[in-house]
């Protein structure tokens, strides 16, 4: 299987896209997912090419309705338990 | 664990009575060392105006930034911990008490600061105990 890309979205795509990323890559490690994730800002995310978005409530409402991709929303970036519930069940249904 | 924040950049007690005055506030602990320029806090309010609260990046906690500018001179991160909790506007993750200001010259450049920062927040000890310090000094320690 290719390995998956996984973008994670903010409004800048440096500050907290780059929080997410870090504990997102955490997470894909401790579950054994290979996947590149990569951050980018709200205005690029729709068309740049990758298999999932992740991000936060006020901007992944109006993404899951333009992004053509799965939007995956996380309330609290720096909570794991969170990130791997949702990982668990969107990437590894 | 070197100097990713600087002991200037930290402030306990801070008075705001919202968020524009709350990212002020932690805004000024950056312009005052030099870190940025007054632009900079504007933008990062402007930005939450145009982008919605998602600066609100866990409970409580909340991360303003702009885009890397002119008006940044240093790669910078300030916390300032709040007498009292505002609302950001997020459904979630409302009210903020630990809000804290972030700035970047290029865009690689900050992400040892980021690493270093997401690293306490995941933290849930240190997180509380960042709100529970009682001296500046106490609360750069703990981070």
């Amino acid at each position: 299987m290719a390995k998956l890309k996984i973008m994670t979205v903010c409004g800048f795509g440096l500050g907290s896209s780059m929080v997410l990323k870090m504990n997102l890559d955490g997470v894909l490690k401790d579950l054994g997912i290979q996947a590149d994730v990569f951050t980018g800002d709200v205005g690029s995310a729709q068309s740049t090419p990758t298999d999932y978005i992740f991000t936060s409530k006020e901007l992944g409402k109006e993404l899951q309705q333009t992004a053509g991709k799965p939007v995956i929303i996380i309330h609290s970036f720096v909570d794991k338990a969170e990130i791997k519930e949702k990982v668990e069940a969107e990437l590894q249904a | 664990m070197t100097n990713w924040i600087r002991r200037e950049h930290v402030a306990i007690s801070v008075k705001a009575n919202n968020w524009q005055e709350a990212i002020q506030a932690s805004g000024n602990l950056l312009l005052h060392t030099g870190a940025i320029t007054e632009d900079y806090i504007f933008q990062m309010i402007q930005s939450v105006k145009e982008n919605g609260p998602y600066i609100v990046i866990g409970p409580g906690i909340a991360m303003a930034h702009a885009r890397p500018s002119e008006a940044v001179r240093e790669d910078a991160i300030s916390l300032a911990v709040l007498e009292r909790s505002v609302s950001f506007g997020s459904e979630e993750n409302d009210p903020v008490d630990l809000v804290f200001s972030f700035s970047a010259k290029g865009s690689d450049s900050h992400i040892k600061l980021i690493e270093q920062l997401s690293h306490v927040l995941l933290d849930d000890d240190k997180v509380t105990q960042l709100r529970q310090a009682e001296s500046e000094e106490e609360l750069y320690k703990i981070i």
